[in-house]
């Protein structure tokens, strides 16, 4: 009887082929939708990431306390060995020393004279470090004029900055801050390249230099004000977090105000607030997505189901009884459900995946890449994008036609032959 | 009660709802159906046919009086117990043949069977005996759409008798076929009921079929107007 039954839905594509199609194209709108929302969502997260907040980020306590003023006598000391014990313990993520600064940049003239100057603020990375940080900030492609920093003593400023000060690549820039002990510094750089930042704030007045320069410069020696780290492919927030609670539960019996603490990128700049408001936006929308499907698949179900009253009415002349049509019905339909979903949720996955891994360039598209705001949109799979198409696919299928077959019930079994007849 | 009783009705009355009132479509009918009867049941349209045969099909039930079938009540019968008396005892033939297009002419007559959950070397011996009856064994793999109207209503007979009911029930079997089709199913159904002793009850318009009838039953305005042995 089964093999009965699946027989007559294989060959009669009004009932297998196009009901499938019906539903793999809805459940993969829904799935694809997902990852896209899912990916913007990672998106803003991951500008924030990449340039300030990290996946996760070290600090010491009193820093932390402070951050906002960037307070470079409370920095991390022995950094060397922590990055070491970070590389070692937790190595399936990237770490690597940050230090923020601010102060005066001077440009003088050949007599050595103040030419121009401006207040910038700074960050220094380890550009050649193991930390991948050239790549991660995508500086090259955000290279306005000159190159990376290759010799000691070179910087990046940006491109903005450089025009106001009427200076280019090649010539002398002098940062005039103070030490981690308090003391004047005063240091001279060569500009190597100019940046769009894509952010005003960081237009308006900022520069990337090597943390080894800087160190030099501000007697910061084995010192940093943040370890960043970040995970790889993709932020997990699950991970990050037991990460950390581990971390931290390290150095609670500690209460040096200098002992390291770390803090998740939730934890930092608003962005718990965030992640939450864009979630439940974001939910909204697959709410409102997953429902139209529904009502889709299910309309489809009752036409399914409909349009099959006749031969309802000649199986149950024949001898079958009412609750066996029903199930038979009922059973298609999670036959189509199921296939239908199946399909749709690998096709919607590979292109979900395929425009995560590959991404789509923007940047490209529209000529202006910049450091912070990331030009290639990518979509990300979560766990829920794997069922959030897959059940109310196969749900409102089921649902469809168990609606239609009550129908059976209702009707005297003759008046099921009347709308056969005609 | 008579063994030979293969129906009974007493009173039987169907009424249908039609808006504020009521319309009587069978009324007050009394009838005995022994075995191995071949009846008509003629009238003019409108008259009650079909809804007579639907509730001796158990399809439908009266709304007063009674219907004995094959000695079930059918006011009694449970949904599954009437479909398993339709799908044991009672064929059904149709004027629209109603077969199953996906399926093959052997599937359609197999149908029943697969009910019934014989096995399969049993069920194959059945359907094919089904369809040399009809005279129709080399088109077992075809589908419905491949045959002509006349070869269609003898799969739709094949499928009614391959179970070997005591009673088959035919609606105007013969309405939307041509005269030589009309005869054919005729002298088929007619050589069922002399060899198997099946039951065949008949509504028809058909004066091709009158010839055929050993009982011929008139309704007028659901009422039996006439009731009376042609041959015997
Ligand atoms: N489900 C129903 N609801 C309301 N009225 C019905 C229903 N079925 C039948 N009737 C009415 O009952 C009466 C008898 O109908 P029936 O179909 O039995 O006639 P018939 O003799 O088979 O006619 P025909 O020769 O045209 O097929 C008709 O007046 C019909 O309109
Ligand atoms: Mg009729």
């Amino acid at each position: 009887m089964i093999r009965f039954l699946l027989k007559g839905l294989v060959r009669d594509r009004h009932r297998s082929l196009f009901p499938i199609l019906v539903v793999s194209i809805g459940v993969m709108l829904t799935v694809f939708a997902h990852s896209w929302f899912s990916g913007m969502i990672n998106d803003i997260i991951d500008s924030n990431a990449k340039f300030d907040t990290g996946h996760i980020k070290i600090m010491s306590r009193s820093y932390a306390e402070n951050k906002d003023q960037t307070p470079n006598d409370l920095a991390l000391t022995g950094i060397n060995d922590l990055l070491q014990q970070l590389r070692d313990d937790i190595p399936e993520m990237a770490w690597t020393p940050r230090i923020k600064f601010g102060g005066l940049i001077d440009i003088p003239d050949e007599a050595g004279e103040t030419r121009s100057q401006s207040p910038a603020m700074g960050v220094a990375l380890d550009f050649y470090g193991p930390g991948g940080e050239v790549e991660r900030l995508n500086i090259q492609n955000a290279l306005v004029t000159g190159r990376l920093p290759r010799n000691p003593g070179e910087i990046l400023i940006s491109d903005e900055l450089a025009q106001r000060l009427e200076t280019k690549v090649g010539d002398t820039a002098t940062l005039i801050g103070s030490t981690m002990y308090g003391a004047m510094a005063v240091h001279n750089f060569t500009i190597s390249g100019t940046l769009k930042f894509g952010m005003k704030a960081m237009d308006r007045g900022a520069m990337l230099v090597d943390i080894h320069d800087i160190r030099l410069a501000l007697d910061m020696d084995d010192a940093a004000g943040e370890i960043v780290g970040y995970m790889h492919p993709i932020y997990k927030d699950n991970t990050i977090q037991s990460i950390k609670a581990e971390f931290n539960s390290l150095h609670t019996e500690n209460d040096d105000e200098f002992a390291p603490v770390m803090l998740s990128l939730r934890d930092q700049n608003g962005l718990n607030d965030y992640l939450v408001y864009a979630e439940s936006i974001s939910g909204m929308l697959i709410f409102v997505f997953v429902g139209i499907m529904s009502l889709v698949l299910w309309n489809t179900g009752l036409i399914g189901g409909i349009r099959r009253y006749g031969e309802i009415g000649v199986r149950l002349a024949i001898g079958e009884n009412k609750g066996g049509v029903y199930r038979s019905m009922v059973l298609e339909s999670a036959a189509i459900g199921f296939a239908g979903s199946l399909i749709g949720s690998i096709l919607g996955l590979a292109l979900a995946y395929w425009i995560q891994v590959k991404g789509i360039n923007l940047g490209d598209m529209m000529g202006n890449s910049s450091l912070l705001i990331s030009n290639i949109v990518r979509t990300r799979i979560t766990e829920q994008t794997y069922y959030i198409g897959f059940i109310p696919g196969l749900l409102s299928t089921v649902l469809g036609s168990m609606l239609a077959g009550i129908g059976i019930y209702k009707r005297q079994t003759a008046q099921l032959f009347k709308e056969l007849e005609v | 009660m008579d063994n030979n009783h293969l129906i009974t009705t007493e009173n039987l009355t169907k009424r249908f709802p039609m808006g504020q009132t009521e319309l009587t479509a069978l009324n007050n009918i009394n009838l005995t159906i022994r075995k191995g009867e071949f009846i008509g049941l003629v009238g003019p349209s409108g008259s009650g046919k079909t809804t007579l045969l639907n509730i001796l099909g158990t399809l439908d039930s009266p709304t007063e009086g009674s219907a004995v079938v094959l000695g079930n009540n059918t006011a009694e019968l449970s949904h599954k117990n009437s479909a398993k008396l339709r799908n044991l005892q009672i064929g059904f033939i149709f004027q629209t043949f109603n077969l199953l297009p996906v399926y093959t002419v052997y599937e359609n007559v197999e149908f029943p069977l697969l009910l019934q959950k014989l096995g399969k070397s049993q069920r194959h011996d059945m359907v094919v005996d089904a369809l040399k009856w009809v005279g129709l064994a080399d088109r077992a793999k075809s589908k419905p759409a491949q045959l002509s109207g006349g070869q269609c209503q003898r799969v739709a007979i094949a499928r009614a008798i391959v179970k070997k009911p005591a009673l088959v029930l035919a609606d105007e079997p013969t309405a939307n076929l041509d005269a030589k089709n009309s005869h054919h199913i005729l002298k088929t159904m007619e050589t069922l009921n002399k060899e198997l002793g099946t039951t065949f009850i008949f509504a028809t318009h058909d004066e091709k079929v009158i010839g055929y009838l050993k009982r011929q039953i008139t309704l007028d305005d659901g009422q039996i107007a006439n009731d009376q042995v042609l041959k015997g």
